[in-house]
């Protein structure tokens, strides 16, 4: 394997581990988050091209993102709800 | 000032999402087996000291200190301040028999005890925590220190030794200015906190801790409260349909609204 597609392959790694750890918080639970998560990852498993599987780290960062993102607003709007409404 | 030490205050606390639920002796409300988190409006404390040593670089802020008064799985909570960015940590061990009796006021005095110890110039604190609700412990350590509070905190501003502070109260915002050293206290909307990555939780887990008791800062805690009961809220009656304008009538006056 080329030294890239080694790199590629720890950020691929590195990814779903922070994924998992975050999912672990997840509202609907982390048996509802792990699957769905091995599933999307297994759904790239063909790519080949560096630059599809570029894309594809982007769109699972994009993700993780997201996901503080809606931990941290449920946790605002808690709060909100209880002392400020 | 080129010298700033901020110490933060961390509370366990039953997590947000848990539905709390009142024992069965109706004393006190049930912990056991229950998810905990870091008190939410502590970890705005801790991102605020942490963006104020982004800001400022480490030069003006040399350490920031998380500190808890709890038992001792009160350490999961030190961690997670860590992980956020924090130093160092400093837990004071209440035993589990004698936290649940452990009251703002003692809290106050083992937070200044840590001040006389540690000597910081300012003191973050969440502005109450949502177990008991009481937002009481910084204002009580600001008279104990006899320093200048700046209480629910929604935006600091640091410059050399000068500390200006916009505060939210009713119906608007109030802006103080004042000195370091000084006890400030965050509200809500102070900052966004963030999270603990899973390296820098595997990082904190190398970072100092250190462990006191009362005895050892020679803090008497005995409460001076005593809690007599604790009860639910009375549950919440269902409304019900009314078919016509005089059944609406005949009801309004049997409730001798009309």
């Amino acid at each position: 394997m080329p030294n890239s597609q080694v790199t590629l392959q720890y950020q691929v790694k590195n990814l779903y581990k922070r994924l998992l750890f975050i999912g672990r918080e997840y509202p609907l639970g982390y048996s509802y988050f792990r699957p769905r998560l091995k599933k999307a990852f297994l759904k790239n498993r063909d790519l080949k091209n560096e630059d599809d599987i570029k894309k594809a780290i982007e769109t699972g960062e994009y993700v993780y993102k997201e996901i503080e993102t809606l931990y941290y607003l449920k946790k605002y709007r808690a709060l909100k709800k209880s002392y400020y409404d | 000032m080129s010298n700033l030490k901020i110490l933060v205050g961390c509370k366990r606390v039953i997590d947000f999402t848990v539905k709390v639920r009142v024992n069965a002796q109706k004393t006190a409300v049930e912990t056991a087996n229950v998810k905990h988190s870091l008190n939410p409006f502590d970890e705005i404390a801790i991102e605020e000291a942490i963006r104020l040593k982004e800001k400022l670089g480490g030069d003006v802020v040399k350490e920031i200190i998380a500190v808890t008064c709890g038992p001792s799985k009160s350490q999961e909570q030190l961690r997670t301040a860590l992980a956020m960015g924090a130093d160092r940590a400093i837990h004071v061990e209440v035993s589990d028999e004698s936290y649940p009796k452990l009251q703002p006021l003692g809290v106050a005095k083992l937070l200044k005890a840590i001040v006389e110890k540690e000597k910081p110039n300012l003191v973050i604190l969440g502005k109450q925590a949502i177990d008991d609700d009481a937002s009481q412990t910084g204002q009580m350590l600001a008279g104990l220190l006899n320093w200048p509070q700046a209480t629910f905190a929604s935006k600091i501003d640091i410059n050399g030794e000068s500390l200006k502070v916009t505060r939210e109260v009713d119906g608007g915002l109030e802006t103080i200015g004042s000195k370091l050293p000084s006890v400030i206290t965050t509200d809500l909307r102070l900052n966004e906190p963030r999270f603990a990555t899973l390296p820098n939780i595997m990082k904190a887990r190398k970072k100092p801790l250190t462990k006191f008791t009362p005895q050892d800062l020679n803090v008497d805690i005995t409460p001076r409260l005593e809690t007599i009961s604790v009860t639910d809220p009375p549950t919440r009656k269902g409304g019900g349909k009314v078919d016509s304008v005089d059944d609406l009538i005949s009801k309004l006056k049997s409730a001798g609204a009309l």
